[in-house]
């Protein structure tokens, strides 16, 4: 039987472990932890998201986007010396956007789902034009082709106030094409993958770039 | 028979009664209230072109952003009315008192609506992943004309039951037709006969379920003494796909469903049929059981006040779907194909709460 591109939700929680794992074992990276928030919308059952929270943004001169979090303990990551000064310039002028991330589980497309919300540093919250700028290029476009298909705001299944949410409903799709078919074999190869493969294009749709060792690390 | 009951629930309204808020009052006398119908199936904003006359030339000056509140409790608008309005008014009001407010949108609680299309696309997403749920794919929303959509769009906002069973059988969903054959002995359940013969070939057996819980706390005589919500977090949301699971001879019910979704209030022993439910009401009347205990469990924090606790012998006091309080061993096939929405979920209202008995069993 050919893989379909979906998790169940063991399946989602043992791939959630090893993102978390991961992460926490890079030796290079400027971004906070993901940790796993326990909840239960029923009684009883156990349930959680993950959450990856206050990624700052800074803005770059040529107009790329950076993450690092907010400790100002920023190495680097890819970063030349150049613009990484111009990133704490702009520090100064109090123009970071501060990002949270979410991931939850969809029981109803059985993939994870990206749920995000963006601040300023004084706390105002950030209208979708702020996170606009925010944006590369590509997702831009889609953006504005697609305003009520790709990014819109939705009540967060857990916490039930408005979040923005990037739209799973194609998710298990092109999921199935990363792995192209061959992976049906090792299921739970695939488990221990999925995430960090999802995470890199969600990430990239909205500019949270995942240090690429994450990837290293299964290769 | 079917279509009868399709019907119902397309021409199911309830009567508004709307106030204007104390803090926009620019007139006096304040304006007086505006009386208007609103369809079940429908969305709050829809209502907005009908009551924005009433109040024109009333307001502070300012731009309008229209959002509404209950005792306080601003509304979802991407939940049907209907099933606002059976989620919280355990006991209906009639007409139910609503307070409009066009100025300080309350962003951190309500998604924007920027306008008719934001309700919309709430509405088309929502088809898009039961149809996901149902057909194991979108493809049939994703690859609907404009036209359609639009078409689609126009019969919920005017009530076109005709117009809209058009166009969604583009959609080629079936109808669930599962196990209904088993069922053959009880009661004055409609049939559903004709149906079995669909069959669910094409179906992956999920069926598309937006279940509400809150949690009344302790219930005496009848259900109105429930204390109004001060805030969503009172109520858990739970959006997740009902599977039939075949039992050899065994009808699947609305029992059944509520099961799959609610395990912890079947534990073991058959805590609630509806044969139990019908006791407890009918149970003399609790001579009020010192209910102290209850506060502590009413909490608005979410992590408290949630049904959770189960320590305190909790039980689902009363499941409403559409306005109806269906027996629980009703076939969930008739319960989803006729009580569902428009977007093809069947939003489920579970109150949860400790009747009088099982409060005295636990002082």
């Amino acid at each position: 039987m050919v893989w379909d591109g979906t998790l169940t939700p063991d399946e989602f929680e043992a791939a959630a472990r090893t993102l978390c794992e991961r992460w926490s074992s890079l030796t290079v990276s400027d971004l906070p932890l993901w940790t796993f928030i326990n909840t239960s919308s029923s009684p009883s059952k156990a349930e959680f998201y993950l959450s990856l929270e206050d990624v700052y943004r800074f803005k770059n001169s040529d107009g790329v986007a950076n993450n690092m979090k907010g400790e100002g303990t920023c190495s680097a990551d890819e970063v030349d010396d150049d613009k990484y000064a111009t990133a704490l310039a702009v520090t100064c002028n109090q123009e970071a956007h501060v990002y949270d991330f979410h991931i939850v589980y969809s029981f109803s497309y059985r993939v994870p789902v990206l749920y995000f919300r963006g601040r300023r540093i004084d706390g105002q919250p950030l209208e979708l034009e702020d996170i606009e700028k925010d944006l590369p290029q590509y997702a831009l476009r889609t953006l504005r082709e697609s305003k009520w298909t790709f990014i819109t705001w939705e009540d967060h299944p857990y916490l039930h106030r408005p979040w923005y949410m990037l739209h799973p409903c194609g998710t298990s799709e092109w999921m199935k094409l990363l792995y192209n078919g061959e992976a049906s074999a090792v299921k739970d190869a695939v488990i221990q993958q999925y995430l960090a493969c999802w995470l890199s294009v969600v990430g990239q749709a909205i500019g949270l770039r995942i240090p690429l060792e994450l990837h290293n690390k299964f290769l | 028979m079917e279509e009868e009951a399709v019907k119902y629930v397309w021409e199911g309204a309830v009567p508004l009664q709307i106030h204007l808020h104390e803090s926009e009052v620019t007139t006096s006398p304040p304006p007086p209230p505006s009386f208007v119908l609103a369809p079940r199936v429908g969305y709050l904003p829809l209502l907005v072109p009908l009551i924005k006359p009433h109040f024109h030339g009333m307001l502070p000056p300012g731009v309008d952003t229209v959002w509404f509140d209950y005792n306080g409790l601003p509304l979802k608008w991407n939940i049907p009315t209907g099933v606002l309005f059976d989620l919280l008014c355990v006991e209906p009001e009639r007409p139910w008192n609503l307070t409009v407010h066009f100025r300080g949108y309350p962003g951190e609680i309500l998604i924007p609506c920027e306008s008719e299309d934001s309700v919309k696309w709430s509405f088309i997403n929502s088809l898009k992943e039961a149809v996901y749920i149902i057909n194991g794919n979108s493809k049939t929303v994703m690859n609907m004309s404009q036209a359609d959509h639009l078409e689609l769009w126009r019969s919920i906002v005017k009530g076109n039951m005709e117009s809209y069973l058009h166009v969604s059988s583009k959609l080629k969903l079936r109808t669930v037709g599962e196990d209904l054959k088993a069922r053959g002995t009880s009661s004055s359940q409609p049939r559903q006969s004709g149906e079995a013969d669909v069959g669910v070939p094409s179906r992956t057996g999920r069926i598309p379920v937006r279940l509400y819980i809150r949690n009344i706390g302790e219930v005496h005589d009848g259900l109105e003494d429930a204390r109004a919500i001060v805030s969503w977090d009172e109520i858990s949301y739970i959006n997740r796909p009902v599977e039939f699971h075949k039992e050899e001879g065994k009808p699947f019910t609305l029992q059944s469903a509520i099961k799959t979704l609610l395990p912890e209030f079947f534990n073991g022993e058959p805590i609630l049929n509806d044969q139990q439910l019908t006791d407890s009401e009918t149970d003399p009347k609790c001579e009020d059981c010192s209910g102290k205990t209850e506060g502590e469990e009413e909490t608005s924090d979410r992590k408290n006040g949630e049904p959770s606790c189960l320590a305190v012998k909790e039980s689902i006091q009363l499941i409403r779907i559409q306005g109806i309080e269906p027996d629980w061993d009703v076939p969930f096939s008739w319960v989803v194909n006729n009580l569902m929405h428009p977007e093809h979920y069947l939003h489920v209202c579970a109150f949860i709460g400790v009747s009088p008995n099982e409060g005295e069993r636990r002082l």
